[in-house]
This record gives structure tokens, sequence and C-alpha cells, in this order.
């Protein structure tokens, strides 16, 4: 929750190349599995405090592939 | 050090239709030719090396390296000479569908839980440099300090001595610089290579380790082991791709703060910075430039390109694009935005991308610690080598 919206991000599975910044910038937001490749954890709902984390993980992936939903 | 093959080749008159990446302004300073090139004609054209494409903008960067139906990396380096057919080294010489279950076998030793093992070492490794030449107040960083750090972590990955590195060293430099221009060199190279290894193959197939070596014998394709030869093959492609490159990332981060006092006393003070500074010098002084054979005729960017062509995908060039990094010039330790295409882009994003950040991290930490005042030392010059991989060959510092 941030400012009474949910927010959550997600890793598109197809753009995803494990180049694994947004793990570095988000640790609690995202996992890796056993190629490198990243996934939101659980539901991938941005806990307060993390929200900043969660915009740094966007901005820094090369494959565009980490999304932010907000609703 | 780089051989100066450049002595020889015509000088370019036009580097928009005559561009030579192998010339000695490119090899000294490409920032500039990049500029140019990318605000005046963002696909450049040679007719040197058979036939060759310059994109210089981002966008046309990845554009290729997403392209792989038009773009093959059947062969990924912009030659004097084509052989056919290419050699094989999957998973960078490979294309779709073959390409993702070669590389798969590669992924699982390098993921970031995984390099936290080496971490120590690491350390340890680069301490035991330094130890050599502090007493010294100087020393030539290339060949003394960032040259020894990635030949010895992959000799322990591999579980072979680490005092071997030196021969790596020679291999890779026969294989990256002399190979580009000299076919018999390069086989030569490759073939010690895979002699020296296929022993340990043979011995680590009958008793199996933990090391890199054992790892890549007991993966399975399709339930299957892979044949001795493309287990060779994989540890070649590793000490290939990943030994100059480094050693390349670590030698231009620390010429950067070498020559940028203040960006070095920054760092020193707030350490917390090490993570994005160590993502501007990889954006900024990104070492590696692959390339593609266009396979089909297309267009990028509104530029028509041929078939049989070669197009080489500098990486490089797109970091510096300022459509994609404002003040794309400038080394900005805390660049909050960063999506550089250093590792690539797309598929054949770098294995070995932790592995590097690690190694750079690990190496620059430890200098700071012992060596937190160095500078250029004037008496002696900074020198670049040339081809896919650029770093500095000879960096004479002096401390304190
Ligand atoms: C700072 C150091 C490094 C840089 C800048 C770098 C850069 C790159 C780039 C740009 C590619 C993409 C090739 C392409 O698109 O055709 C690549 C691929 C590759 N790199 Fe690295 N690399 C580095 C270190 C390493 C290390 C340490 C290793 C392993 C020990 C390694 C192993 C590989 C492999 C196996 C590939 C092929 C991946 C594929 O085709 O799917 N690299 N590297
Ligand atoms: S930064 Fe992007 S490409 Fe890299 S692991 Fe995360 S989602 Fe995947």
């Amino acid at each position: 929750m941030a400012g009474g919206k949910v927010v959550r991000v997600r890793v598109d599975p197809d753009k995803c190349q494990g180049h694994n910044r947004c793990k570095a910038l988000a640790p609690a937001l995202f996992e890796l599995d056993e190629y490198g490749n990243s996934k939101e954890i659980g539901d991938g709902i941005v806990p307060e405090g993390q929200l900043e984390a969660a915009y740094l993980a966007r901005a820094n992936c090369p494959e565009m592939a980490v999304e932010i939903i907000e609703e | 050090m780089a051989e100066d093959t450049t002595r020889t080749r015509p000088s370019v008159l036009d580097w928009s239709t005559d561009w030579d990446h192998l010339a000695a302004e490119w090899r000294d300073n490409p920032y500039p030719i990049w500029d140019e090139l990318r605000a005046t004609c963002p696909v450049a054209h040679t007719k040197r090396y058979l036939g060759a494409y310059l994109p210089t903008t981002y966008a046309a960067v990845k554009a290729i390296a997403y392209d792989t139906k038009n773009f093959s990396s059947r062969r990924v380096v912009v030659r004097e000479v084509r052989p056919e057919p290419p050699m094989p080294s999957p998973p960078i010489s490979s294309d779709p569908p073959h390409h993702k279950p070669a590389k798969q076998l590669l992924l699982p030793p390098f993921t970031p839980d995984e390099m936290k093992k080496l971490e120590p070492r690491a350390r340890a490794i680069c301490n035991e440099l330094i130890d050599r030449f502090i007493a010294d107040g100087r020393c030539d960083a290339a060949q003394m300090y960032t040259r020894h750090i990635p030949v010895r972590v992959i000799a322990h990955m591999l579980d072979v001595p680490e005092s071997d590195g030196d021969q790596f060293i020679q291999w890779i430099h026969e294989i990256l610089e002399l190979g580009i221009t000299d076919d018999d060199i390069l086989m030569k190279a490759v073939h010690e290579m895979s002699m020296y290894f296929a022993g340990y193959v043979e011995a680590r197939t009958k008793k199996p380790g933990h090391d890199l070596i054992s790892r890549i014998i007991m993966a399975r394709q399709d339930g299957k082991p892979l044949p001795p030869q493309e287990v060779l093959g994989m540890i070649r492609l590793l000490l290939i791709a990943g030994i100059d490159t480094t050693w390349s990332a670590i030698g231009a981060s620390l010429w950067h703060l070498a020559k940028t006092p203040a960006d070095r006393q920054r760092l020193i003070a707030e350490p917390e910075l090490m993570p994005t500074a160590i993502e501007e010098f990889l954006r900024a002084y990104a070492p590696v430039t692959m390339a593609r054979e266009v396979v089909q005729d297309t267009v990028i960017e509104g530029c028509p390109v041929k078939a049989g062509n070669m197009v080489l995908l500098s990486f490089p060039a797109a970091n510096r694009d300022p459509a994609m990094f404002p003040d794309a010039d400038k080394v900005i330790l805390d660049r909050q935005e960063n999506r550089h295409s250093a590792f690539g882009l797309g598929i054949h994003r770098c294995v070995g991308s932790n592995l590097a950040r690690l190694e750079m991290t690990v190496a620059i930490e430890e200098w700071l610690k012992r060596i937190p005042d160095f500078r250029l030392d004037p008496a002696f010059p900074v020198t670049w080598s040339e081809g896919t991989v650029r770093g500095p060959r000879q960096l004479p510092f002096i401390f304190g």
C-alpha cells in the first residue's frame, strides 16, 4: 500500500534475460530461479517503504521487463 | 600490450562510408567518432572487412540484438576473413532455437548466490597482488593488478592452478587481438587451449568434483551429457569471454578514478555509492563490442541493410547515446536510471555478468582501501587494446 493505492511489481518472463538488476536493487520484491531469471515475490504487492526500490528496479532493467501496476 | 596492426592500414577519410574499428584513432579515443556518426549517419557502412555496418544509437543496437532472425550470431567478430563454415562456439555463436539449451547449461553456476561464495577468494587474490607492488609507490596497474584478477578467479572456479593464468592470458591475446587479422594464430591458440583442458575433462569425467569443469561435464541437455568436444568448447568460451573483458572493465574504472580525484574521494567518503558507480563505469567504459552477420535484407532505423554484410554491435556506442542517457558523456557515480547495455541486450545477455560485477566491486574496493591516493604517471603512456574488447593495457600509476 502506498498513498491508499495498491502498487504491484511484475516481471514479464518473456522479456527478462536475467540481468539481475531488479534483485540487486529491490531484494525484498524479486526472486531468481536457478538460471538467474527474475520473478516478483508472491503477489508482487509493494509494501510501504519499498516503493522507491520498486521504481529503481524498473529504471535499471535493461530489458524493460519490470512493470509497475498501480491499482 | 596492443600490437600496432594499424600502422599498415589505409587511414580513414570518411567515418560514415569507410569506418575502421582497428584504426588507431578509434583505439585511442572512439567516443568523438561515435558521437559524430550518431548525429549525422546513425547506421554507417564500410567496404573494409568484406562489408560491414556500424550503428551508433541505443535504439539501433537494441533492435539488432533483439532481431535474431535477420541478424545471426554465427559470426560475432568483424574480421578480415570469413572462413566457411564459421567456428561454432555455443551459446555465443548460436541463434534460436539452438541457443537456449546451450545457454541454460552455463547459467546455474553463475547466479548471484553462486558468486557470493567466490567473494572471499576474490578479495584475497586482490590483496595478494597489491602486496607485491604497494611498497614501490608506483605500478603498471593493467599489467600487475587488473590483468591477473579474472584469470585467477576463473582458474579457482575451474579448479586448475591459478599460476597457469599467464598462459590463459597469452591464448586470449592471440585469439581476441592477433586472431582478428591472422587465422593461423587463432587456430593454434584454440588448439593449445583444447589440449590443455582435455586432460582435466577426462580426469573429472571419471571422478567429478564441485568445480566448474565438473559441473559442465555433469550438466544434461535433453537428459544427455555433452560430448567431450562440446565440454571443451564451453570451457574455451568461458575463458575467451570472461578474461580480457573483466580485465578491461576493472582497468577502465581505475583509470577513471586515477584521473578524476573528485570521484575517487567521493567513492571513498561514500562507499554506499559503489553499486551505482560500478554500473556507471560499465556504461561509460563498456569494453565489449560484438558483431552479427546480416542474413536477410532488412531495415534498421530507416536505413536499409543488406545480407552478406557484418554489423558491428557497439554496446559501448549505445551506452553513450544522449537520447537514452542524459549527460551521456559524463560519469555520474550515483546515476539513478541506468539501463546500460554493457552486458548485451536480449537472449545473449552475458553469462558472466554477476561474476564480472563481483570482480569489479571487489577489485576497486580492495584497491581503494589499500591505495586511496593515486594518479596517472605522466612519464609513461596509457595504452588501449583494440578489437572486440577495449580496455587499458598499460596503466602507469604513482601512489600518494
Ligand atoms: C565486464 C566484463 C564483461 C563484459 C562487459 C561482458 C560482455 C558481454 C556481452 C556484451 C555479451 C553479449 C554477446 C552478444 O550479444 O553477442 C556477453 C556474452 C557472454 N559472456 Fe560476457 N562479459 C563480461 C564478462 C564475462 C565473464 C566473466 C564471463 C564468464 C566467465 C562471460 C561469459 C559470457 C558468455 C558465455 C557469453 C555468451 C552468452 C550468450 O551468447 O548467450 N562474460 N558478454
Ligand atoms: S533486471 Fe530485468 S532482465 Fe534483469 S532479472 Fe530483473 S527483470 Fe530480469
